[in-house]
């Protein structure tokens, strides 16, 4: 299984939201703190072509912010 | 069919929802998330009960609540449109269409727009609308701020810390938001405040670039990579087709509705931000969002 990534700053609410909602399902996930890592931010901005958090990385697709149906129907193929 | 459908569940919604369950009204939610622009207030101190909760934190209280009932919750859809035909309306969202006897409309505001050429194109792409969620992708970067209100102010003061070139850019000489707020931007060495400064285009490639303003008939082009929209908001639009004729609006686009939260369309109410209340609040959003599902109620009883 590939790893789940959460990129968000810690004053975005709909991090938190989505953080919660992952929270609430039981799955793992890694959180990179953007605000912290100029250079995990720089490979998120690569990766998506999107500059706004959240974002979530599953399955190695991009889906940008608290998508919850994206992020559930991506979740189904993990 | 449904008795009640409520659009929206922030503080409205969430109250209508939570009065609509403990009235046994067989209830239909439908919001694109849970919380509405509650959920992405840094604190909230004047909410009784709490003296100080964070956005977040009070949107998971008003999450708990409402799951606590048995309603029918359809959480990531979004209503479209409201139709009202031989007394029922159907409420059609981009997946399908629901009947209810009743509605109510309390799906807030959302942030203005410029309408310039270049801002639906870069949204994402340097073009931001919460600064609070993106201003740290900006870390030594040349942006814009365009604004006067508390939005754009507490904005130009986050970046302080973070960007390296902050352009704050206002439509007049007048700033509406707090005159300590503006004095931090002032007093700030990396601010560069433009007054009767209107902003006419974003340019770019993949990302923003620069962007073209007009300041008291010059023409400027400022080399920026980010840019913050913080013009305020504005009602959110649902369209509504009734047997009745139009849904009644003010002048800024809000419902018009009386105290008892109806609109001028028998059945239909309207709650919180969207309406005309004065005074945008979360406590008073969450009381209209009871006034309208008691109205509701009322109108459910007599009409059976």
């Amino acid at each position: 299984m590939s790893k789940i990534i959460v990129y968000s700053t810690p004053t975005c609410p709909w991090c938190h939201a989505l953080k919660d909602f992952l929270k609430e399902k039981n799955i793992e996930f890694e959180e990179i703190d953007i605000s912290k890592d100029q250079e995990k931010a720089k490979e998120m901005i690569d990766k998506s072509g999107q500059m706004g958090v959240p974002q979530i990385e599953i399955n190695d697709k991009m889906i940008v912010g608290f998508d919850k149906e994206a992020i559930e129907k991506e979740l189904e193929n993990v | 069919m449904y008795d009640l459908t409520i659009i929206g569940a922030g503080p409205a919604g969430i109250t209508a929802a939570v009065y609509a369950a403990r009235k046994k009204l067989n209830t239909l939610v439908i919001t694109k998330n849970i919380g509405g622009w509650a959920a992405t207030s840094s604190e909230v101190g004047n909410y009784p009960s709490y003296q100080f909760i964070s956005g977040p934190e009070l949107a998971k209280k008003f999450e708990e609540h409402l799951k606590s009932f048995d309603l029918d919750l359809r959480e990531g859809e979004e209503a479209i449109s409201v139709e009202k035909i031989n007394n029922i309306f159907k409420v059609k969202t981009k997946k399908q269409e629901y009947e209810s006897k009743t509605v109510i409309i309390a799906n807030g505001r959302t942030p203005r727009e410029l309408n310039i050429p270049g801002e639906k194109e870069f949204k994402n792409k340097g073009i931001t609308y919460c600064a609070t969620c993106d201003a740290p992708l900006f870390a030594g970067k040349d942006v814009a701020v365009i604004g006067g209100g508390n939005s754009a102010l507490d904005a130009v003061i986050q970046l302080m810390k973070i960007a390296k070139k902050i352009y704050l850019i206002n439509l007049t000489d007048k700033f509406i938001g707090e005159l300590v707020r503006l004095d931090k931007a002032r007093n700030s060495e990396k601010v560069e405040i433009l007054e009767n400064t209107e902003t006419k285009e974003i340019i770019g490639d993949k990302f923003v670039s620069q962007m073209k303003a007009l300041k008291e008939g010059k023409e400027k082009i400022l080399d920026v990579q980010g840019v913050f929209i913080e013009i305020g908001s504005v009602p959110t639009i649902i369209d509504v087709k009734t047997q009745d004729g139009n849904l009644k609006l003010n002048k800024g686009n809000e419902i018009t509705v009386d105290q008892y939260c109806k609109t001028n369309i028998p059945g239909l109410f309207a709650a919180g931000d969207v309406t005309d209340v004065p005074y945008k609040q979360i406590i008073i959003a969450a009381g209209q969002g009871s006034i309208a599902t008691l109205s509701a109620f009322d109108y459910l009883s007599k009409i059976k």
